[in-house]
């Protein structure tokens, strides 16, 4: 049961058609001020418009970080092409009526992948926009039955220094972790991708499947998934566990709360070039409207 | 010279994709690397003399020179091109310890920087020239904590840059003792 999650607006009928090419699961933060926009034919609404137009396949898969494959940005893609990914399989564990290793043949089987251009906001204040294909993490949940206890869930990275030679450097303690709250995992933002561009996901972005929080930092959507458990108490976290004061286990986008050792008010879009201007970063990466309901009367300084 | 051209060139390698897709933070990046590794370049002349008999120095003040020039394009990028404003600039050196330190690190660097010729280290004296220039130490162990404390999770490379720093400064504080006694 996917597509939960569509803009309501039926723009499609009054865009002129190279307007939205590929991007009809467009996904604004401000949907309405854009949809109502683009019938006005605003320089706002261009600019909003701009704003979404994806980062190029070549920026997305060269630019990544993925510390299993080296602390680089180039690294991972240099790096990653050793990671086997075919077989995969996913252990689902915890609380949930049907436990089991599920091969990734036997997850997509289930599921409707759809395409969905997200923002991604990196810790470190830059950020892209990327044309994800995948599909809602509710809908492998629901299919595995969360039992009532269950409170979060927890990932885990695949561990293999054979195949992944950043792990042999103790960055972090492997493997990566990562967690969300249940009601975050069940967000229909929340996704599980598969692909960019209509291609399978490259290995430095996490094949054959990763997590993609949209108003989170990149962190929280952790890469090449082969274990999800869902738990009653808050899961641990890796960067979180690293230093937990510069990394909360929330992690959400704020502009109003800074990393300790560097702003989190602005960002630098990758594919800029030397002297791109720094843009302001957005409450949630601009995915307030559909998530600060998830957050209602929490000290989001507190909880960062 | 030539190492001036070489930061034109990761300038132009930068501007023109030749550095990646972010090349902001890979100039920034590169500025300040080549930096810390001249500035060690540097300290590294005096032990060579003294333990393996390798004499550079006659080299010593280009390399100096150099580096001056590197932390001061390494400290432009930032300025200009990653931080862009003189107000969030101001707020990063006083609110953010690593952008603090590499700041101090700067101004010990800068009386190097004019002094480093001719006239100035007659007018000066030798002896005063070479007491001044003692200001490179701080500004060593300044830059590679301040690279130590950017790196995000427990990174061996600027750990690295830092024992070399300080391995290179004790070889120093021993001779001075060694002199003393």
């Amino acid at each position: 049961m996917a597509r939960r999650y569509t803009s309501n607006l039926t723009w499609d009928d009054v865009t002129p058609e190279h307007l939205f090419l590929n991007r009809r699961q467009l996904i604004a933060g401000s949907g309405a001020m854009l949809g109502a926009g683009l019938i006005g034919g605003s320089a706002q609404a261009q600019e909003a418009m701009e704003a979404m137009e994806p980062n190029t396949f070549e920026e997305i898969t060269t630019y990544n970080n993925f510390y299993e494959f080296g602390t680089g940005k180039d690294d991972p893609a240099r790096n990653a092409h050793t990671l086997v990914t075919s077989p995969w399989s996913v252990e689902i564990d915890g609380l949930v009526d049907n436990p089991g290793t599920y091969s990734f043949e036997d997850i997509m089987s289930e599921v409707e992948v759809e395409e969905r251009i997200y923002r991604l906001r990196c810790v470190e204040a830059w950020s892209m926009v990327v044309p994800w294909n995948g599909f809602e993490l509710a809908d492998l949940l629901n299919r595995v039955g969360v039992q009532d206890g269950a409170r979060y869930v927890a990932f885990e990275t695949a561990n293999r220094p054979d195949e992944m030679p950043g792990l042999r450097s103790p960055v972090l303690d492997w493997p990566y972790r990562e967690g969300l709250r249940l009601d975050e995992a069940m967000h229909p933002l929340t996704i599980m991708a598969t692909g960019i561009y209509g291609r399978d996901i490259p290995n430095q972005n996490g094949a054959p499947m990763r997590l993609v929080v949209p108003w989170k930092y990149g962190y929280k959507s952790i890469k090449s998934i082969v274990r999800i458990s869902l738990v009653e108490d808050q899961p641990r976290a890796s960067w979180n566990e690293y230093s937990a004061n510069e990394y909360g286990f929330y992690s959400n986008v704020n502009p109003e709360v800074d990393h300790p050792r560097w702003s989190q008010a602005s960002e630098r879009r990758i594919g800029g070039g030397l002297f791109a201007q720094r843009q302001p970063t957005l409450m949630f990466n601009g995915y307030a409207d559909e998530v600060t309901s998830l957050y209602e009367g929490m000290d989001l300084d507190e909880f960062h | 010279m030539a190492g001036a051209a070489y930061g034109g060139w990761l300038f132009y390698l930068a501007a023109t994709g030749g550095l990646g897709v972010e090349p902001i933070e890979a100039l920034e990046h590169a500025y300040g690397k080549m930096a810390i590794q001249l500035i060690l370049a540097g300290l590294a002349v005096t032990p060579l003399r003294q333990h393996l008999g390798l004499n550079l120095l006659c080299w010593r003040r280009a390399i100096g020179v150099l580096a001056f020039f590197f932390v001061l394009a390494h400290l432009l990028v930032w300025a200009l091109l990653d931080v862009q404003l003189i107000s969030a600039m101001w707020a990063d050196v006083v609110k953010r310890p690593y952008v603090t330190i590499g700041m101090a690190g700067f101004l010990c660097l800068i009386p190097l920087g004019v002094t480093s010729n001719n006239l100035a280290v007659r007018k000066i004296g030798p002896v005063a020239w070479r007491k001044l220039h003692k200001l490179a130490y701080p500004a060593a162990v300044l830059g590679a904590v301040h690279y130590v404390w950017l790196a995000k999770g427990f990174q061996i490379e600027p750990l690295i840059y830092l024992a070399i720093t300080l391995a290179l400064l004790a070889t120093r504080f021993r001779t001075t003792k060694a002199r003393l006694a």
